[in-house]
Formats: structure tokens, C-alpha cells, sequence
């Protein structure tokens, strides 16, 4: 499903990001990708959204050549992939209903199936009696939890969740955890970063390992090894 | 449709969500929207004193005494033939003496003398009004000419008074024309700063939502669907502006049609009621137009990245 080939992003002359990075995530698979802060998490996870382009190599999604798209077919293929952020990236203004129903409305969808499917996709993740509430008026584990109902409610071929328990404690990142393996098991390809042993310990599947812009492990059923 | 419809509500909600941020955003557009209605106002004013005086400019042919009626028609037809002519009024012999006797009936020695004389001391005069001040020179020059020459104007003239008067009439002229365009470039000027400060106000607001804008983009929303919302959030600052302006403006120009009609001959509280529609639209357009082309060009470049 991703491709990455001989990928390289250089900021500076002395700060690799990636360096030469090149492996492919299946359909239905959950990789975990670990690594220090600075190994090139981040980097990674912006090269499949085409947030930043890469100083040479391709980056593949299926058969599409992500930064050679358009505006426009950009904006189709990110409605492709849901995105949860270890700050939320939440809509401020909006209340947990309309964050999740923007995401719908994004792709064109009714008012009948915005209202059928917003409330289902808040009791998914446990926020039913927030439904009305601001972000700011929930706690770390309740935001996050909303910012993965948005990225999930589209249905999306892949999810890439960038340090989504950067944030929380020890309880609500095994809430959170919870949800991406149950989103997986239903089918959905996930991606996550972190650099927390348990959770990627407790999740027993693919594990590649950064280190200063390269991959230096990928193991099937991998644990945390650094 | 359902787009529509989803980005006026999304623009309304934002509004009234934005709090304080959109007030402050509607506080500069009402003063632009302001600034825009004072200046028409002025220039209200402006013009009407100015049409005023030139009201009072024109030029008189006296003809001598006796002069044949038949020839002042002629001359009057063929003055009224001119372009620049605005207006050309005849006073007979008979009119100007009835005129005289009117003007000095109080006074006794006066009246006594012209019945002393028994006949009309006085000749018939022809008043001339132009279109514009400046447009006395031609037709004191059409005077002078052949044309006016060969009907007969030469031996009935007894005297124009425009050479007495050009003095004063060339003056009023460079002050006219120098005053209009004086109005014109503080109205131009004062119009751009407005704008320059309400689109930096605006450009400031959306600034303040740069990280929606790019969650927006990543959750996969249309161009449209980010930049809707924002121009007509745009489109209320500059409506709500144009209510609070109209609101302000109307016992402002009470007070002034009250206390300043006698100076400037001109009731603006009148001026303001009867021009009411005109006004309502030329502030409504430039509000609502100011705030949804602000919002558009300050949003461009956060969707260009």
C-alpha cells in the first residue's frame, strides 16, 4: 500500500532527517515505527501526507506518486488516510459533534449520513455524553480519543497516528491503544509512531525502528529494542 | 446546494463563536463604512455650497434705452442657442423700472426724481446664466463676436457687466475647481488608509485561525469549503457595519441639520432621510464587498502551502 523508495530528507547540511530510507507497509497491516525524538518519525509520517517533499527517492501510495499530485488530487488522496496527532490538531471552535461531522462534510457526505454516523463513531470511542462539549473542555484522553472518531468516521484505507499518546497517561494510552487495535482487526491499515516500550510491546505486531534517518530493525512481531 | 448551505452556516456560527475577535473586526469595518458615509456626506455639502455660489454668478447685457424688442428676442434665441447657456432671462424696459420702484420704495427722493423725469430712465437687460462658471469667458467672447455683431447687437448694447465681474468670476472659478479637487484626493485617500487598515484587521483574524486552516486541509476539506466560510464571515462583518454605521450616522446629522443648516444652506438630517437608500447601498456594497475580497485574498496564502 506504501511504498517508500531511497527516501532522503535533508534540512540542513547537518540535520538528516531521512537517509535513504526505503520499506512498504502492507494492506491490514499495524506497523509500529520507534525511534529517539529526532530519529525521523515525524519526517516519515509527513512524507505519506505530502506535507513535506523528500530531498530525493519516491514515496508511493499504491500506485500514485504522492508528490507528484496536484492540489487537488492531494486533498482526494487525504480523505484516503485519517490523521491523529499527538497535540489533536482538534477544530478549536468546534464542538466534538461538528469536528467529527466536518471531516464528513469534507468529503460530500449527506446531512442523513452525517447524522447516522457521527453519534455511532463518538459512542465508538466513549465520548457519547461529550457530544456537545469544545476541546477545551475535555481532558487530554477525551480530546485524543475525538481526534481518532474524526480520523476514523471516513472510513479510511490507512491511519497514521503520529505520537498519539505523547500526551496521556498510562490509562489513556491503553484506551487509546485499545482502539487502533480494534480499529486494525476490522481491517484498516495502521501506521503509528512512538517512542512509549509498552505500548508497542502490548500491540505484538510489526515493529521498524529509526535511528538517526535510517531503519535499522523491522521485525514482524517485533518489541521495542533500542 | 448543501455545500452552500453548509459554508453560510459554518460563516454565521464562526461569527458568533470568533466573540470578541469578530466584534473588534466589525468595529473597523464600521469605521471605514464611516469614514466612506462622512465623506459622502461632505461632499454633499461640498457641492451644494458650491452649486450655490455659483448660483449667484452671472453676467447682464443692459441694452440702451429704446432699444427695438424684436432685437433682444433675436440675440436672447441666438444666445440660448449656445451650449454653454444655461439660462436666459429678459427684463423689458417697463419690468426693470417696476423692478426699481420696488427695490428703493422707501426711498422718497429717489421715487420723487424718476416721477420727476415722467420716462423710463432705464433699458432692458438680457441675464445670462451659464452651465459652468468657467464657460462665461465664451459667451462674453460670443458677445464681442460678428455673429452677435450682425444682429444688430452692437448698436442696442449699452454695456456687459461680465469684464467688471471677470475678476471675481475667475477667482470663484480656481477656487471652485481647486476645492473639487482637493475633496476629491482627501476622499481618496482617507477611502484607500480605510481599506489598507480593514484588510490588515481581517488578514489579523484569519492569521489567528492559520492552525484550523491547516487541520482543515489535512482532514481533506475543499478550497471552498475552508475559504466559504471565512468570506462570509466577511460578508457579516461588513452587513452588521453597515447597521451600526446607518444606526450612528442618523442622530449625528440630526444634531448637525439642526445646529449647522443656517452655515452650510444645506439640512443634512433631510439630506441624510431622503438619500437614505442611495447611502444604505454604497455603504452596504463597500462593507460587505470589503470583508468577503479581504477574507479572500488574506486566506490565499494558507491554501497555496
Amino acid at each position: 500500500m506504501i511504498y517508500f523508495n531511497n527516501v532522503s530528507k535533508v534540512y540542513n547540511k547537518d540535520g538528516v532527517a531521512l537517509d535513504d530510507v526505503t520499506f512498504s507497509v502492507a494492506g491490514g497491516e499495524f506497523v509500529s515505527v520507534v525511534g529517539h525524538s529526532g530519529a525521523g518519525k515525524t519526517t516519515l509520517v509527513k512524507m505519506i501526507l505530502a506535507e513535506d517533499r523528500p530531498t530525493a527517492g519516491t514515496v508511493f501510495f499504491e500506485s500514485v506518486n504522492i508528490h507528484k499530485l496536484k492540489n487537488g488530487d492531494l486533498t482526494k488522496l487525504r480523505r484516503r488516510i485519517g490523521v491523529v496527532f499527538q497535540d489533536f490538531k482538534l477544530l478549536s471552535n468546534k464542538t466534538a459533534y461538528e469536528n467529527v461531522a466536518f471531516a464528513m462534510e469534507a468529503l460530500g457526505k449527506t446531512d442523513e449520513e452525517i447524522a447516522a454516523d457521527v453519534p455511532h463513531v463518538l459512542e465508538l470511542v466513549d465520548l457519547g455524553n461529550k457530544v456537545f462539549h469544545f476541546p477545551h473542555q475535555m481532558s487530554g484522553g477525551e480530546q485524543q480519543r475525538l481526534a481518532i472518531a474524526r480520523a476514523i468516521v471516513n472510513q479510511p484505507e490507512l491511519i497514521i497516528a503520529d505520537e498519539p499518546t505523547g500526551n496521556l497517561d498510562p490509562i489513556n494510552t491503553f484506551e487509546v491503544v485499545q482502539i487502533f487495535k480494534k480499529i486494525n482487526d476490522l481491517g484498516t491499515t495502521v501506521i503509528l509512531t512512538t517512542h512509549n516500550r509498552g505500548v508497542v510491546d502490548s500491540i505484538q505486531k510489526r515493529v521498524v525502528t529509526l535511528e538517526k534517518g535510517k531503519i535499522i530493525r523491522d521485525d514482524k512481531e517485533g518489541k521495542y529494542v533500542l | 446546494m448543501t455545500n452552500l448551505r453548509r459554508i453560510i452556516k459554518a460563516g454565521f456560527t464562526n461569527f458568533r463563536r470568533g466573540g470578541l475577535v469578530s466584534w473588534a473586526a466589525v468595529l473597523i469595518v464600521t469605521i471605514t463604512l464611516s469614514v466612506i458615509t462622512a465623506l459622502v456626506l461632505l461632499q454633499a455639502v461640498l457641492s451644494y455650497s458650491l452649486a450655490q455660489i455659483k448660483d449667484k454668478v452671472d453676467v447682464t447685457i443692459y441694452f440702451n434705452v429704446g432699444a427695438p424688442e424684436d432685437q433682444i428676442t433675436l440675440l436672447k434665441s441666438s444666445l440660448e442657442k449656445l451650449p454653454e447657456v444655461a439660462e436666459v432671462t429678459y427684463t423689458s424696459a417697463e419690468e426693470a423700472l417696476a423692478l426699481f420702484r420696488e427695490r428703493h420704495k422707501d426711498d422718497y427722493p429717489t421715487i420723487q426724481a424718476l416721477d420727476e423725469i415722467k420716462e423710463n430712465p432705464l433699458g432692458a437687460y438680457l441675464n445670462i446664466r451659464a452651465r459652468e462658471v468657467s464657460q462665461y469667458e465664451t459667451i462674453a467672447n460670443f458677445l464681442k463676436s460678428d455673429n452677435a455683431l450682425t444682429l444688430g447687437g452692437e448698436g442696442i448694447i449699452d454695456k456687459v457687466n461680465y469684464h467688471q465681474n471677470k475678476l471675481v468670476i475667475d477667482r470663484l472659478n480656481s477656487i471652485i475647481s481647486g476645492a473639487q479637487k482637493l475633496g476629491f484626493l482627501i476622499t481618496l485617500i482617507l477611502i484607500v488608509i480605510s481599506i489598507i487598515i480593514t484588510f490588515n484587521t481581517i488578514r489579523l483574524t484569519i492569521f489567528i485561525s492559520k492552525e484550523e486552516i491547516g487541520v482543515m486541509r489535512l482532514v481533506g476539506a475543499s478550497n471552498t469549503g475552508i475559504r466559504g466560510p471565512f468570506m462570509v464571515e466577511g460578508a457579516i462583518y461588513g452587513v452588521v457595519a453597515t447597521l451600526v454605521t446607518l444606526f450612528i450616522f442618523w442622530p449625528i446629522t440630526h444634531f448637525l441639520g439642526k445646529s449647522m443648516t443656517e452655515f452650510w444652506g444645506l439640512n443634512l438630517y433631510d439630506y441624510y432621510l431622503s438619500n437614505f437608500l442611495q447611502i444604505l447601498i454604497l455603504v452596504l456594497l463597500s462593507g460587505v464587498l470589503l470583508g468577503m475580497i479581504s477574507s479572500f485574498l488574506a486566506i490565499r496564502k494558507y491554501l497555496n502551502k
